[in-house]
């Protein structure tokens, strides 16, 4: 749909109440894969390039393999359930999806049916402005992913007109927990930035668990976004579309947004939404259809007849909820006041996504303000500059490590940013750049005095003013040692200096 | 020992032989395969005969001569049934759509069979993915049985069977899904057992009905059969539905059968409901004969009914048909195996490719299964098996409160002429009526030789049962069944079989031969 025929969203708000829907998908980031010993490329430590190396007769579904639950995946469900506000089951088991796709090395997909290993949760997700917003969990179930398609040919890239397709199964088995939501109602006009903070906690949790890579441009994460619209007033729910392929925070809030726009320009002119999934374009920031769908798709599925159920003890249950960290939106309120950060302060910082780093930087030794100024200010601004994650360019270590020197008066601010582009352009860590840049602040006496002097010989007329007790008045003077001094002097120390000198 | 001795014997003879280095196993390994040279063309026991087995042999023999310490079963050759994956030979589970495939891996039990240092012989012939209880629906023709070439050697696993029947090979694996090693011992006078589910690994077995397959062993004597089950058994990691526990030996378990009074107070279970209509007269006649050999050696026989066994067949056939569609759902072109040559969409390549490559009785299980699970039937069908499944296995506890083995036919009839039931698939599913109920409630079967009919002079088959995890309790007892039936006969029923080839019934009869 162009986005001239979109319906203004204000507009589409007033006319129809959007319902939202998730399935996230995460990958783990265990060693091995989901049914086999086969490496899993999702695991951080391994760089997996060439196609079908990943692999093993289970991996490709050959005659006579057979799957084996990994028991770190069991664990590591178990745990993100517990995160989600869930119940684990006593007793969950594995079902098979059975469909015919060349991705699928079995033609079944191993997944969990009707009785997945969380369920009945709720999670709390913050808005930016601090709102709190309850999103029911109806189960987290564990499941292997599929191989990789590449259609070759053809103009699209899909599969409809290509010459040919090439499938990797470096991918097929790696594990996955899906994580379904309930319907979620009363989201109103703030749909789309739901949909990004819902998807940013899940982020946040995995990652605090250390469960995921958690790189959604790398489909550690992946969102499926169901959304349909009832026109107010209306109990029954409309038809939705399950949008898939939305690879970033961003996109997710842009793909309700555009979704809520489609559907309500189509209802308003008395059309029907078809059940279907949806892909999103990042290019062009719109959806398209993919292939219907509908609730009679039958995946014949049944109890996985390879494998056990999985059944944890209650006792391991009990060591993984006392293991879990604390939640993303309760750590963040406990952070705050501890940092005593203003509501904008902190604000900043977490829509920045920045408190991972900004935390991590206090854990190094900084004051929480120094690292929040670092962090938002010059580091932000340079890797804005560079298209880059501020993450990416330098540790919290070094940043501790900048203000430290800040602290101590061997650095002023100006030299600061200098040492924070160096570490940046790789010349090594702060103490590196500083003796590589000879940017240490000069805080010999001798050296400042005379310069001091000098100063205030040339501008008896500040002297004079000084003298009279005008005290501002010293900033043209220590602007000129400053100057002399090659901007390697402590501006306090210069200022102490002119004030002593001018008195004497 | 001449050839044709060594090829007369049993495993544990040979085994024994081999020990004391009175024969060498290239020896024993020539003897065989000039022995399946001899006569294969008539029983088409074997549809890949290995081009190493008289290096390994040569191996053994080499190691042995340099001191080498050697497993029991060492040199001692072995038929594999072509439902397992093995490195070195094409495993096409008798399927056009696998032909000429070889696994770039070992099923757990053919490794098993290579550390103990056995020396495979081949592959052998059986109902395409075991669906089937003759051969005859074998992508590559049936096997026939060495008692009579016109007729069926059993099945699934009839190339095992008849391979041991016809002195090609002392021993053989199996796998039994509802009585493929069972059924075909009976009507070919050979040992088979299906253990425990669990006992023993199913990883590189290809799978027909995961929850109802497991491999055992075939031979002609109950201590062959526990000589192998020992090599074979035992917990496999990468089989996640495989029992973790220790077992007993079963070779002492035979061993104890051959030499003590184990009968004496057994209690011996008789199946109410594994008799009766249509029940052959001969089977029924031999059944009651050893029955009361075994009242006369001092068990204690008393009637057991499992009233749910009149479902199994019926619950049989909805879990198998589910389980083998989606397990057979891989059997697709794209990763391995058969192509159909056609272009089109890769669904239009999958479905000529399925088209081609099944046979007829592979396609009607899969629609079955296909149709059984579909949404809105499943509770009706594979729901309902499920429970009955559970019946059956609270018939079989409430049934070994009673008793300590429970017995039966291996089989309600004799071997079967060629054809007789093709067209009948019913009839045909019919005839594992006796053995459905073990694989459907996981408990271990044996079976064993019972005398030949008197009308047709065909074999039959006794089946033991016992309960879970008890599998030395079928060697034990059926050791020492064996002993006294072969005592009561005087000679074993295995040294009767008619002789094949060039001077023997085979040309007699006018057999048309191999059909290969």
């Amino acid at each position: 749909m162009a986005k001239a025929e979109l319906m203004d969203f204000d507009k589409a708000l007033e006319l129809f109440e959007p319902v939202l829907g998730f399935e996230v998908h995460v990958e783990l980031s265990t060693q091995t894969k989901m049914f086999s010993d086969a490496p899993n490329p999702a695991f951080g430590g391994h760089e997996i390039t060439e196609p079908n190396t990943a692999i093993t007769p289970v991996c490709l579904g050959l005659p006579g393999s057979l799957p084996v639950v990994n028991e770190t995946a069991v664990r590591y469900s178990i745990s993100l359930g517990l995160a989600l506000g869930c119940q684990i089951a006593p007793t969950s088991r594995f079902a098979r999806k059975n469909y015919f796709y060349p991705d699928l090395a079995k033609n079944y997909q191993i997944s969990q049916y009707d009785e997945p290993i969380a369920f009945e949760g709720m999670l709390e997700v913050e808005l930016e402005d601090g709102t709190l917003v309850q999103v029911p969990i109806e189960r987290a179930h564990m499941e292997e992913d599929a191989g990789k398609l590449t259609h070759v040919g053809g103009s699209t890239g899909r599969i409809q007109g290509a010459e040919y397709s090439l499938v990797d199964y470096n991918r097929a088995g790696v594990p996955l927990v899906e994580i379904v939501t309930k319907p979620i109602y009363g989201a109103e006009h703030r749909a789309p930035e739901l949909a990004k903070a819902y998807v940013s906690t899940i982020r946040d949790i995995v990652r605090a668990l250390g469960i995921s890579e958690a790189r959604m441009e790398r489909g550690n994460l992946r969102c499926d976004a169901n959304v349909s619209l009832r026109p107010r007033g209306q109990a029954a729910l409309g038809t939705r579309t399950e949008t898939k392929n939305v690879n970033s925070l961003r996109s997710v809030e842009r793909a309700v947004r555009y979704e809520i726009q489609r559907q309500a320009a189509i209802l308003a002119k008395g059309g029907t939404i078809t059940q279907e999934t949806r892909h999103w374009h990042e290019d062009t920031g719109a959806t398209s259809p993919g292939r219907p769908k509908s609730d009679a798709d039958d995946y014949r599925y049944f109890p996985e007849p390879d494998l056990l159920p999985v059944a944890p003890t209650p006792q391991l249950i009990a060591e993984l909820r006392v293991a879990l960290p604390e939640a993303p939106a309760a750590r963040r309120r406990r952070l705050k006041e501890e940092w005593g950060f203003s509501d904008l302060e902190f604000r900043d910082v977490v829509n920045s996504g920045l408190l991972v780093e900004v935390t991590d930087t206090v854990a190094a030794g900084a004051s929480p303000q120094q690292a929040r100024k670092w962090w938002t200010g010059e580091i932000a601004r340079i890797a804005n500059a560079q298209n880059a994650e501020p993450a990416a360019l330098i540790s919290p270590a070094h940043v501790a490590e900048i203000v430290a020197l800040v602290e101590s008066g061997s650095l002023n601010d100006r030299l600061a940013r200098q040492v924070v582009e160096g570490v940046i352009a790789g010349e090594g860590s702060p103490a590196d750049v500083v003796s590589a840049r000879g940017l240490e602040v000069v805080s010999d006496d001798g050296a400042l005095i005379a310069a001091v002097d000098a100063a205030l010989a040339q501008q008896p007329d500040v002297l004079e003013k000084i003298r009279d007790g005008k005290v501002q008045a010293a900033g043209a003077v220590i602007g000129a040692v400053m100057k002399a001094m090659g901007g390697k002097a402590d501006a306090a120390r210069v200022r102490e200096l002119v004030l002593e000198r001018a008195a004497q | 020992m001449s050839a044709a001795d060594l090829t007369r014997t049993t495993a544990a003879d040979l085994a024994h032989r081999l020990s004391t280095g009175e024969v060498s196993s290239v020896e024993v390994t020539q003897a065989h395969l000039d022995r399946i040279a001899a006569v294969d063309g008539d029983v088409h026991a074997f549809l890949h005969v290995s081009e190493n087995a008289l290096e390994t042999a040569r191996q053994v023999d080499a190691d042995r001569a340099a001191g080498v310490a050697l497993p029991e079963l060492a040199g001692v050759p072995i038929a594999i049934k072509d439902v397992l994956c093995t490195i070195d030979m094409p495993s096409t589970s008798g399927s056009k759509i696998l032909e000429g495939w070889i696994p770039p891996y070992d099923a757990t039990v053919v490794a098993r069979l290579r550390a103990a240092r056995m020396v495979p012989l081949g592959k052998t012939n059986m109902d395409e993915f075991a669906m089937g209880s003759s051969t005859e629906h074998s992508a590559y023709g049936p096997t026939k049985n060495p008692w009579d070439l016109e007729r069926i050697p059993g099945g699934s696993g009839g190339g095992s069977a008849a391979a041991v029947a016809a002195f090609e090979a002392p021993v053989a694996l199996g796998s039994d899904t509802g009585g493929s090693i069972r059924q075909p011992g009976a009507v070919t006078g050979t040992v088979g057992v299906k253990p425990t589910y669990g006992g023993v690994s199913r990883y590189g077995a290809i799978a027909l009905a995961s929850s109802l397959d497991q491999v055992g062993p075939v031979s002609r004597t109950v201590l062959d059969a526990a000589l192998v089950h020992d090599v074979i058994g035992g917990h496999d990691p990468r089989d996640a539905t495989s029992i973790p526990d220790q077992w007993p030996s079963m070779a002492e378990a035979a061993r104890r059968g051959l030499t003590g009074d184990v009968l004496k107070g057994i209690r011996v279970g008789v199946v109410k409901e594994l008799e009766g209509e249509g029940f052959q007269s001969g089977v029924k006649q031999r059944y009651h004969e050893t029955l009361d050999l075994l009242a006369a050696a001092g068990a204690e026989i008393v009637e057991v009914s499992c009233p749910h066994f009149e479902y199994a067949v019926a619950a049989y056939y909805l879990i198998l048909p589910a389980e083998a569609s989606s397990n057979l759902a891989k059997f697709d072109s794209v990763r391995f195996g058969m192509r159909a040559n056609v272009t089109g969409t890769v669904e239009d390549v999958m479905a000529a490719t399925r088209e081609a490559g099944f046979g007829p009785e592979v396609k009607r299980r899969i629609i079955l299964g296909t149709y059984a699970l579909s949404a809105g039937y499943y509770d009706a069908y594979y729901g309902s098996a499920q429970k009955v499944r559970t019946l059956i296995q609270q018939d079989f506890d409430a049934a070994f409160e009673k008793a300590d083995i429970l017995v039966s036919p291996s089989a309600p009839t004799t071997a079967f002429k060629f054809g007789e039931k093709l067209e009948d698939p019913l009839a045909m599913y019919l005839n594992d009526v006796t053995t459905i109920p073990a694989n459907l409630a996981g408990v271990p079967g044996m079976g064993l030789p019972m005398g030949l009919a008197p009308e047709d002079g065909l074999p039959t088959g006794l089946q033991l049962m016992a309960p879970a995890r008890h599998d030395a309790r079928l060697y034990e007892a059926g050791a020492a069944i064996e002993q006294l039936l072969e005592g009561n006969w005087g000679h074993s029923l295995w040294s009767q079989a008619p002789e094949l080839g060039a001077n023997g019934l085979a040309t007699a009869l006018g057999s048309n031969g191999g059909a290969r």
